[in-house]
This record gives structure tokens, C-alpha cells and sequence, in this order.
């Protein structure tokens, strides 16, 4: 066994400066560049898409997207296996996706080295919940690193994989959404290359039968010992500042947090939060006389620390939900008693809420008109359509997780308790991601729903990105697509429609059609995303502000595009649209009774005979 | 060169290139020799709402977030977003608001009132806050350059009236990152940003007169088949076919007087009265829901 001080962070000094600034997500994939991956893997989810994004075009590297993130695990772990070193990235959520192929890649260990990314998102700025998964290293006892900033992500990614490879374990590194989407500068290293090791068959490590397993476990636990060993030394943990009065254990972005409150405070910063140097963080307590934990959401470091027999004051300052900033880990000491209040400053007034809306033109809006209208008990699901929910739409009644959208709307028909036809909507990436097996269960148990699935050709919500179903690959090589209607029929749905969502009627009717169908029906739409691939603008529409009655018809599509006027009929108020953002896709003069919306004038060419 | 950290804000809608802008920032601050970090949250599908990017600079930065009250300016790319983020600015610091307005279709969705949920451009807003302010039309400057899509710049270029950063640094940067062939139009743009002048402040809209009060919707039910054509166009969602094939009226209230409903009854069954002209006439809708 080689000494553990084999891996090393930092950057060897070349003189010149050559810093560049990168996101978080960039910097850990010029991290596992330099650590010399020759294969990259996940599923998109904000905050984590960019990093497989950012190499997408490398020829040395297979760069991929897999259907969810089990399979993206599974993909890399088999690389690992085979001797390559693997890099799997995924949002929070995606690790619960992938939870059942992580713990147990805990036991059998690595081949080369293997890196998984979990990109939490504190504050939900873009998930649909915010939870800790500081908690999946303790559970399934990984080593976990926590970079705090863009050097650190680069940095900490090229080191674990030396890590991985040290103790024969998959390492998690946690990035957090002000890590991964904050630019800082990064001195970007050289690519590394290691040659592909080949596979070494060794069913005593890798076939986790019963029999096999009980050996490694003993493995595993020994291995978390000497990691524990290791943190007490390793580079991952540094000390910051001087004083005795009192001392603060923190990590990841919470760190900069703290200095920026109190910057000449002492600071025990954990880079690798597990397993804990506990030692080292022992006689930092005993040096220091009130020991504060700063972590963002769950005390995990507090509560190791109290278990440890530690006094240390955490939670009780610092909030356990949302996100930590400056303010708030100011206002937290100030609470505690260590730092004068400041001045609060004014608050400023609220203007009216923004929230993310879907496009003009965007194919998801039609036949969430024509569930509303239909009177649909809707169970939806994750992606840009999920913002149906909101009005004028307002037509999904839940969103849980993806893929839970036909496993719910099977429930819902069978408790007896929905009062209506129970439909359920999906994109196709969330339909490949976690749908099938949903579709399946409505398949065998027969059940009385509808599933509609929203095929716009893309991952529209993460900004774009392929999927099994796109016929293109991360790099837009072409590929075999993988056929829905094909695929629906094949699970026994016999009722499979295709409807143009564009045509307002036709999909009113598809959806009414499939819904009075006993047992489960599919309804696919087939527009594509209006921004991704390619941005579609069709002629764009007008109205006829004369011939406009302001019946309000075209405010329950909730286009971005068309606003009130200050012009009133009968006291309520005229509309107009904007020709600059809208698409041409023709909803809204499909339903504009009074025929006030029409394409806008071809333009006059000058210069051409016709 | 100071060793105080400092910030800045950018504020806006989603599409409309705040993330360039503040690359370009970063870039600038960079060249300018500073340790920069930038944090902005996007990768939703932001299109349309808020978008911010924070930007801080110094000898060593820590946080990559800017404190309430910190910020030397914040430049805002749309008018209710300068409204929005204007507790980032400090004491003596700079907004420099772009008068151009977005409309949100929900501040478009009061129809009792007809009043739009979004603020009026009121320069005074700002103040009562300490904070200098530069109010411009960067859509109109960059148009008479002969861009509109050079607005960004005209922005950047008031913003960096405020701070204190060689024109070179902001200009290399501006070169290096807009797209191809647009370099000359931005730096024009950015040039005649950093001397753009207050822009004139639009006149107040007319007030709506308000709810007009529920319209009767008569209903005669022996002409009706409850074919469905008037519940399905309803834009208030008042009418409602019910299993037996009756058409009933389920909100009353919420009547505007669009008359869709009278206007497309092939059977001629439905009539709508305004309130001001109802004379009292027992129909079946009072009776079944007076
Ligand atoms: C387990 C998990 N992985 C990833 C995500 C991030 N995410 C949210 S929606 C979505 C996919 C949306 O694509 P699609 O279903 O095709 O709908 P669209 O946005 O294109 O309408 C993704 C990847 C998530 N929320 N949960």
C-alpha cells in the first residue's frame, strides 16, 4: 500500500499567470481532464449539466448522457471496472436515482479511478426539494469532498480520483449551486493521461452475492478507519486565522461565508467532511474556548462533532433551511454574541413576483388548455411543463419527482377518490428517465388512465440536452432514436396517439378520446421545443386592435407574449402582441372569436420580380 | 488599488443577455488585476424570470455573493428589477436602471380591478435611498447607432461611469466576448453609454375604470342542446355542461361581459346583460342561484 500523501491538491507554480476564470462545473471537469478520465457520464440537472457540457466536443474523452442516473452510475462504474478512469455527475436528486448502484459500489470498489458528483441545490433554486447529501457518504461510506470554490473544484476533482484509486473506493465530491454556477479563477493544469488498465475479473470483489458481500464489508469498514487516518493529515483540511476565543468548523462555500463575516477569525475548513479528522478537529476545539459548526442545511458536522463528545453551537444560529450568505452568517454571530450588530439597511420595496414562465410559442401550453378545460384530475411530472401548474393554466394538480407522474395517476384511478378522469403528463426525457416502468405497472394492473406524453425533442428544462429519444448523442453525432409509439405499444398500451399540439382542436380531441378509453391510453404530442435545437420563429401574429373585443380568450394561454394595452372595450382591457418574441405558433389566433389576431404583413421586398 | 472587497449587482429578465453582461464584468475586472468572483443562478428555464448575477472584486475575494446594502452599483436591464434589487445598493452607491419595461402575463391577470400588477417608472423611488441614480433608454441609444442588440453595452457603459476601471480593460473585454462582427457597434454603444444622460420618464397611463360589476347570463334552457360550443370558450370558466347534458352556470361572479358565449350559440339559447342595463327580469339563472 503506497502512503496516502501520494495525492496532492494545488497547482504546480509555472510563473507566468495563466488563470482563467471558470464556473464551478467547468472547473471540475478541467479537473478530471487533468486527472486523465477517458469517460464522463450523467444525467442533465441544474446545477450540475455544464460540467459534462463544457468537454462535450473533447475527442480523447467519451463524453455521455445516459437515460437517469442509475444507468449514467452503472455506465461509469463498468468503465472503472474495465480500467478507466470515470467521472458520473448528477444534481442531488439524481443521486437518490442512483443510490442502489452507489451503495453497493461501495463494497466492490473501483477499477481505475471512479468520481461521482452530486450538485446539491440549497435554497431550491431549481429542484423540488433541498436535500443534504452530505448524508449518502455517511451511509454508504464514501469519502466525501466539499470544494468551496472554483480552484478548489478543479483541484479536489483531479485529487479524487488519486484518492479513488489510493483506498479502492468511489469518492463523492459535493458541489453546491453556489459552487457549481459561480466563476472564480483557475490555473488549468495539463491533461493527464493514464492508460486504460484493463479489466482484472475478481468475483469476490465485483459479484456481490451474499457470500461475497460479507467479505467486503469488514473491507469497507477497515477502508473508512484508514480514511479517517488519512484526514487528520491530509491537505483537504486547513487552518485559518488566530485567536482563542472561539474557533469555527465549516466547509464548502459556508467557509467563505465566514470569512466574509469574520475574517480574521479561526477556522478549521474540512475539504474531505467524511470521513471526519476527528483528531485534528479535537485539539482545535481544545484550543479555542466556544466552538461554532457553520454548514449549510442539515447539522451533520455538528451532530458528529456532539457525538463525538465535542461541545460545539451550530443550528442554533445558523438556519437549517435555505441557503446560507453573507447576512445570514452575520446575522448568526451576531446572535451568538461574538459580532456587533451592524446596520440594517432599509428594506426595499417588492415589485410584483417573476417567475419562469413557459415560452411563447411553447408546444406544452396546448394541451394543458385542453386538459383544464376537460376538467382532467392531472398528475404531472418534472420539466418545463411542470409550470402549468401556475396560472392562467393552473391545470396539474401534482409533482413529485420524475417519472412519479404514472405511478401516481395509477394510484389516484385506483383509490376511487379522484372525481375525474385521471391524467397523467410527462416530457420524453422524464418519460425515458423514470416513466417506462410507471407505463408498465398501468399496463399489467389495466388501469383507467391516460398518459400524455409531451415529446418536444429535447431535455428542455436543463437547457436543452439530448436524450435516448432526440436521435442525436451529447456530441449531435446522429443515432438510432428510441421509437415512443414503438415503445408504448410494445408495453401493451393498445389506444397510442400522435396529435399535433399546435392544433388546438385536434388535441382537445385526441385527450378527450383517450381519456373516455377504458384502461391505460397514451396520447404523445410532437412539437418540438421552440429554443432547442433550433430556435423556431414562424411569422409572427398581431392584433387587430379594432377588431379586438378584450374577451380575455388569449390571457388563459399565458403567453409571454401578449400583454394588455391601455386600451379598453367595454372597460376591460385590449391585448396586444409582442411581434419581437412571438413564435407564429397560432394558439391564440385559434381562439380569438372575434378573428383580432392575424399574421403580421409580409414584409415588402423590394428589388425582385415575382 | 484597494484591498477592500467590492460588489456589484445585475439585474434582470431571463433572455435578455445578463449573463453576458456580467461575463464581460468579470472579464473586465480580471484584466483590471483583480481576483473576481461571479455567481449568478440560471439553468431553469429562466426565460422570463428574474435573473441576477452578482459580481465581487478585490485583492482576495471570499464571498461570492453580495451583501444587502454593499454593492457600489447595481445596473438593472429592466425597471421592476432595479425596483427589485435595490437593497443591494450601499450608502452613496449607483443604479443604473434601463426604463425599459417587461410586463409579466400574470401582472396581467386582475380582472376586477384592470390594473396592471406592475410598478409605474417613478424616478422616486430611488430617492428616498441615498443611492445616485442614472435612469436611461438604452434601447433608444443603441438604435440610433444602429443596433438595438448593442442595449447591453449602453448599460455597461453607464455602469462604468460609476467605477473605476481603465476604459482599456472594459474595452478589451467587450472585444473579446461579444459575438463575432458586433464588436464595433458594442464599443460605440458602450462609449455613448458612459455619457448617456437621464432619459425622459414616460407619462402616466390612463386608470381603468374597474369591474363593471357580474353580467346576467340568461339562459333558455329549451333552446339549449348542450352541444358544449359556449363552456368550451368561455375565458372566465362560468358555464359548465353537466353529466345529463344541462348547461349550468358555475360562477356567476366571475362574468365580464366578453358575450363569447352569446355571441357563437348556434341555438341563439344564451344571453348576456350588462348590469346597468338589467331590468328585473325573473329568469331561471336568478331563481336557480340568486
Ligand atoms: C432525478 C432528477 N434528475 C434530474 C432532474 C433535473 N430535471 C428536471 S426536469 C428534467 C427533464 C425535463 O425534460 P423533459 O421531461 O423532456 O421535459 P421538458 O423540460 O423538455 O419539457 C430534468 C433533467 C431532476 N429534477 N430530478
Amino acid at each position: 500500500m503506497s502512503s496516502p500523501a501520494a495525492v496532492s491538491i494545488g497547482t504546480t507554480p509555472t510563473g507566468a499567470d495563466r488563470r482563467v476564470l471558470l464556473s464551478g462545473n467547468e472547473a471540475v471537469a478541467q479537473g478530471a481532464v487533468e486527472a486523465g478520465i477517458t469517460m464522463a457520464v450523467g444525467y442533465p440537472g441544474t446545477p450540475s449539466t455544464e460540467i459534462l457540457e463544457s468537454i462535450g466536443d473533447r475527442r480523447d474523452i467519451d463524453v455521455r448522457w445516459s437515460p437517469n442516473e442509475k444507468v449514467a452510475l452503472d455506465v461509469a462504474l463498468g468503465a472503472s471496472l474495465g480500467g478507466a478512469r470515470a467521472l458520473a455527475t448528477m444534481k442531488h436528486v439524481g443521486l437518490n436515482v442512483a443510490a442502489d448502484t452507489f451503495m453497493t459500489s461501495a463494497y466492490t470498489g473501483v477499477g481505475a479511478g471512479l468520481v461521482i458528483i452530486t450538485a446539491d441545490d440549497p435554497g431550491m433554486h431549481s429542484s423540488q426539494n433541498e436535500q443534504d447529501n452530505r448524508a449518502y457518504a455517511r451511509m454508504a461510506g464514501v469519502p466525501l469532498l466539499e470544494p468551496s470554490n472554483s480552484a478548489e473544484a478543479r483541484e479536489f476533482t483531479r485529487a479524487a480520483f488519486e484518492l479513488s484509486e489510493e483506498f479502492d473506493t468511489p469518492v463523492l465530491v459535493r458541489t453546491t449551486t453556489r459552487v457549481s454556477h459561480n466563476r472564480g479563477l483557475v490555473e488549468p493544469g495539463p491533461r493527464g493521461e493514464p492508460p486504460v488498465a484493463g479489466f482484472r475479473a475478481d468475483p469476490s470483489k465485483y459479484v456481490m452475492i451474499p457470500g461475497y458481500a460479507r467479505a467486503r464489508r469488514p473491507v469497507l469498514l477497515e477502508r473508512l478507519r484508514r480514511l479517517a487516518e488519512y484526514a487528520d493529515s491530509s491537505p483537504f483540511t486547513q487552518e485559518f486565522g488566530s485567536g482563542t476565543d472561539f474557533g469555527v468548523v465549516t466547509s464548502g462555500i459556508s467557509h467563505h461565508y465566514v470569512r466574509e463575516a469574520l475574517p480574521d477569525a479561526r477556522i478549521l475548513k474540512l475539504g474531505m467532511s467524511y470521513p471526519l479528522p476527528m483528531e485534528r478537529i479535537r485539539r482545535f476545539a481544545d484550543s479555542v474556548d466556544r466552538l461554532f459548526v457553520v454548514e449549510e442545511l442539515d447539522p451533520h458536522l455538528e451532530n458528529d462533532l456532539l457525538a463525538a463528545g465535542i461541545a460545539v453551537e451550530g443550528k442554533a444560529f445558523f438556519p437549517q433551511e435555505g441557503e446560507l450568505d453573507p447576512d445570514r452568517v452575520r446575522r448568526g454571530f451576531v446572535a451568538a454574541g461574538v459580532l456587533e450588530p451592524g446596520p440594517e439597511s432599509e428594506p426595499p420595496p417588492v415589485p410584483m413576483a417573476r417567475p419562469p414562465l413557459m415560452c411563447p410559442g411553447c408546444p406544452h401550453t396546448p394541451p394543458f388548455l385542453a386538459l383544464k378545460r376537460l376538467g382532467a384530475v392531472v398528475t404531472g411530472d418534472i420539466g418545463c411543463y411542470t409550470l402549468a401548474s401556475l396560472e392562467p393554466l393552473a391545470a396539474m394538480d401534482t409533482c413529485v419527482a420524475m417519472g412519479s407522474s404514472i405511478g401516481m395517476a395509477v394510484g389516484m384511478a385506483a383509490s376511487g377518490g379522484a372525481g375525474a378522469p385521471v391524467v397523467a403528463t410527462i416530457g420524453d426525457s422524464t418519460f425515458l428517465h423514470g416513466g417506462v416502468q410507471g407505463l408498465a405497472e398501468a399496463v399489467y394492473s389495466q388501469a383507467d388512465i391516460t398518459v400524455l406524453i409531451l415529446d418536444n425533442g429535447t431535455t428542455a428544462m436543463t437547457g436543452g440536452q439530448e436524450h435516448p429519444g432526440t436521435g442525436f448523442t451529447l456530441d449531435r453525432t446522429e443515432t438510432t432514436p428510441v421509437d415512443l409509439v414503438a415503445l408504448c405499444r410494445a408495453l401493451g398500451v393498445k389506444d397510442v396517439n400522435v396529435v399535433d399540439p399546435y392544433d388546438l382542436a385536434a388535441t382537445y380531441n385526441a385527450l378527450e378520446a383517450a381519456m373516455a378509453t377504458g384502461g391505460p391510453s397514451v396520447v404523445i404530442t410532437n412539437r418540438p421545443c421552440v429554443e432547442s435545437p433550433t430556435k423556431v420563429r414562424d411569422r409572427a401574429y398581431e392584433v387587430i386592435a379594432d377588431a379586438c373585443t378584450a374577451c380575455q380568450a388569449c390571457m388563459t394561454i399565458g403567453c409571454p407574449s401578449i400583454v394588455w394595452t391601455d386600451e379598453f372595450a367595454e372597460g376591460r382591457r385590449k391585448v396586444r402582441i409582442d411581434t419581437l418574441t412571438c413564435t407564429g405558433c397560432t394558439l391564440c389566433a385559434q381562439i380569438c372569436t372575434p378573428l383580432a389576431i392575424v399574421p403580421v404583413p409580409e414584409p415588402v421586398e423590394t428589388g425582385h420580380d415575382h | 488599488m484597494t484591498t477592500e472587497t467590492k460588489g456589484l449587482i445585475l439585474a434582470g429578465v431571463g433572455g435578455q443577455g445578463v449573463i453576458l453582461a456580467s461575463m464581460i464584468v468579470a472579464d473586465a475586472l480580471v484584466r483590471a488585476g483583480h481576483d473576481v468572483k461571479q455567481s449568478e443562478v440560471h439553468g431553469m428555464a429562466q426565460r422570463g424570470g428574474s435573473v441576477f448575477s452578482h459580481i465581487r472584486w478585490g485583492a482576495g475575494v471570499d464571498s461570492p455573493l453580495v451583501g444587502q446594502g454593499t454593492a457600489e452599483v447595481l445596473a438593472a436591464f429592466e425597471w421592476a428589477e432595479a425596483i427589485r434589487s435595490v437593497g443591494y445598493v450601499r450608502e452613496g452607491g449607483a443604479v443604473v436602471a434601463d426604463l425599459r419595461t417587461i410586463v409579466p402575463p400574470g401582472a396581467c391577470q386582475d380582472r376586477r380591478s384592470w390594473r396592471r400588477g406592475y410598478p409605474d417608472v417613478d424616478p422616486e423611488l430611488f430617492l428616498g435611498r441615498r443611492v445616485k441614480s442614472r435612469l436611461i433608454d438604452a434601447a433608444a441609444t443603441a438604435s440610433e447607432l444602429g443596433n438595438v442588440r448593442a442595449a447591453n453595452s449602453v448599460i455597461l457603459g453607464a455602469v462604468a461611469a460609476f467605477l473605476d476601471i481603465e476604459r482599456r480593460h472594459w474595452e478589451e473585454a467587450i472585444e473579446a466576448m461579444v459575438p463575432p462582427g458586433t464588436a464595433e457597434v458594442n464599443l460605440a454603444a458602450f462609449r455613448a453609454g458612459s455619457e448617456a444622460s437621464d432619459a425622459r420618464i414616460p407619462g402616466r397611463a390612463p386608470e381603468p375604470r374597474g369591474y363593471a360589476g357580474p353580467h346576467l347570463i340568461d339562459i333558455r334552457h329549451d333552446w339549449c342542446k348542450g352541444c358544449d360550443i359556449c363552456s368550451r370558450v368561455c375565458p372566465e370558466f362560468c358555464l359548465e355542461v353537466d353529466p345529463r347534458g344541462r348547461l349550468e352556470i358555475v360562477d356567476h361572479q366571475a362574468c365580464t361581459g366578453c358575450r363569447l358565449c352569446e355571441l357563437l350559440c348556434p341555438d341563439f339559447a344564451i344571453s348576456v346583460t350588462a348590469p346597468t342595463e338589467q331590468t328585473p327580469k325573473p329568469s331561471e339563472a336568478v331563481t336557480n342561484h340568486g
